[in-house]
């Protein structure tokens, strides 16, 4: 098959502007991957027809001189995503219908800077989940292992599917709790969640609109470089987006990290940490050593509570987002005698079993009596969780630690929503103080599963994640390719 | 939420699944009921953190909420904001009679 899928997004830009092959070539290759990595269920939707087209006037823009800084490459867009007239269900079944009208402001930025859609990425349910369980069209495979059916992680979990498996050149993702670099770390390759504030989240389907962060999910750094400086961006439609200007990342790729000062936290060493991921998190350590980093261990002290201020707060924030979907105005409607048993029967059956158990955590933290209790006492320990991260930032450059305490986990192993959870202990505390983080792959386990590697900056510092980031990159020359690849 | 009253029990589903206009069958309510107490019991150890002194954040940007002239910026769009409804008449969104 295809050479075309060996090239990532930044080389296969440069080959795009050097007319080695046409963005129709290209993205002609992707539609074939798509078709042959059917099975492991990353798509919801394929437009090929408006992939075409894109292409097509991309290949145009590129014969005029006039290349855009994503012209051509063909990406694919997780389904939190609104995209005009192009199903948009959030992997759930109370939008099974849905076609919105207008487009996000993220992907609009994609479009705008030449990149071709190739279609919508499945995803836990309204993004809620760790591994891709909760949609409602059924799980996603991980391409690693795929005869084993290991799950991709969650929530992007389509997203990182379809790039470890090429049937993407990168894709765009959303992270609330760590859903964009906990799939990231499974499936082998870089995720990227950007402060709180830098993507605009006006036309992303909200879940926990304090947290929710769009990003890129990527084979490379540079190619999560290259893809958020079109993401990123002031959007005057979204008031919690960040008016500062983001520097061109593509400038910070080979800044190293010498003199910089990597903050080792040592509450993220705990019991129920995979060996091999202890292993790989001590080379990383040594491979900013050896690169000129100085490591100093650092103390996050509440960082146990993360996990459980999380569950208050995401759930109580979802609650209220998703009582949006009432049968009315769109969605699903299930006929009823009474507007209210309309709203029960519609929302009872239009919403999987985890989103329902969230709605109702969510409904009774705020419920009056338990509110102060719940609530405020979690948005209280948030305040002391950011306070950790501005004091290490006071010493330290950077923190580094694990993504995730194990590597892939088996489809259907995590029955209790509590055991789920925990998946997402790393990257949890990042997301409650806005703090961008990237996951990395550094090396394979025993079993030959990908190991992820995190690095936290401090709030809007993306630009020394990269430098950081890239200097582990190299280091690790992590160079495998997931076994259910398109080839 | 250290008292012991915050336990859920099936009427508290009952009551929670009122509030969030869900439609939870009996059938499933005992399960639910086990995680949510399962759930509620995890995020009680924030009871061992002192907050006596502690504002709570809600927002980490920090930044004041922008203001905007209160203009119509867009409009004449109905079709496209009825398009999706599962039902509509004459411009209007239709639901269940709620007089009798």
């Amino acid at each position: 098959m295809s050479d075309l899928l060996k090239f990532d997004l930044l080389s296969a830009s440069i080959a795009l502007k050097n007319k080695e092959f046409s963005s129709l070539e290209l993205t002609n290759a992707y539609l074939e991957a798509i078709e042959q990595t059917s099975a492991l269920g990353a798509y919801l939707e394929i437009v090929k027809d408006h992939s075409m087209d894109m292409a097509k006037a991309s290949d145009k823009n590129i014969k005029n001189g006039t290349a855009r800084p994503l012209e051509g490459l063909p990406i694919g867009v997780k389904d939190m995503f609104c995209t005009k007239y192009i199903k948009t269900t959030a992997s759930s079944k109370i939008l099974d219908n849905f076609c919105p009208p207008y487009e996000s402001t993220v992907t609009q930025n994609l479009w705008d800077d030449g990149a071709v859609m190739l279609g919508k990425l499945s995803c836990d349910e309204f993004a809620m989940g760790s591994s891709n369980e909760t949609a409602a069209k059924g799980n996603v495979v991980n391409p690693w292992q795929k005869n084993s059916k290991m799950s991709p992680g969650g929530s992007s979990g389509g997203s990182a599917s379809a790039v470890a498996s090429r049937s993407a050149l990168a894709a765009t993702g959303t992270d609330t709790g760590g859903s964009i670099r906990q799939p990231a770390a499974f499936c082998g390759i870089t995720g990227l969640k950007p402060t709180y504030g830098r993507c605009s989240r006006w036309g992303i389907v909200a879940f926990s609109s304090s947290l929710d962060q769009a990003g890129p999910l990527t084979r490379t750094v540079s190619d999560a470089a290259l893809m958020l400086n079109s993401m990123a961006g002031h959007d005057k439609k979204d008031s919690t987006s960040a008016n500062l200007e983001m520097p061109d990342l593509m400038n910070y790729l080979d800044k190293g990290v010498k003199g910089k000062k990597i903050g080792i936290p040592k509450e993220y060493t705990q019991d129920g940490i995979s060996d091999d991921i202890v292993k790989f998190y001590q080379k990383s350590i040594n491979w900013l050593k050896v690169s000129g980093a100085e490591i100093v261990p650092v103390s996050l002290p509440h960082t146990k509570y993360a996990l459980p201020v999380y569950y208050i707060i995401a759930p109580a924030e979802a609650s209220s987002n998703l009582a949006r979907y009432d049968g009315v105005r769109y969605g699903k409607r299930n006929e009823a005698a009474s507007l209210d048993e309309m709203y029960e029967i519609t929302r009872g059956n239009g919403f999987g079993e985890e989103v329902k158990r969230r709605i109702m955590i969510g409904t009774y933290v705020l419920s009056s009596g338990y509110y102060d209790a719940y609530y405020l006492k979690a948005q209280k320990v948030r305040r002391l969780i950011k306070e950790d991260f501005d004091n290490v930032f006071e010493e330290v450059d950077y923190i580094l630690t694990p993504s995730t305490p194990t590597t892939a986990f088996e489809l259907g192993k995590k029955q209790d929503p509590l055991t789920m959870y925990l998946n997402d202990i790393f990257t949890v505390p990042a997301s409650l103080a806005g703090l961008p983080g990237i996951s990395l792959p550094v090396g394979l386990d025993k079993s030959g599963l990908p190991i992820g590697i995190q690095l936290i900056a401090n709030s809007f510092d993306e630009s020394g994640l990269i430098s950081t980031a890239r200097v582990l990159e190299r280091s690790a020359e992590f160079n495998f390719i997931a076994d259910g690849a398109a080839k | 939420m250290s008292n012991k009253e915050s336990i859920v029990d099936i009427p508290t589903v009952n009551k929670i699944a009122r509030l969030s206009r869900l439609n939870i069958p009996d059938a499933s309510k005992q399960n639910l009921t086990n995680d949510l107490n399962n759930i509620l019991g995890f995020v009680a150890q924030l009871d061992e953190v002192n907050t006596s002194d502690v504002e709570p954040l809600a927002s980490v940007t920090g930044h004041k909420l922008p203001l905007r002239s209160d203009k119509v910026t867009d409009g004449n769009i109905e079709d496209l904001v009825l398009k999706n409804a599962p039902e509509s008449s004459s411009g209007f969104f239709v639901v269940p009679k709620v007089i009798e």
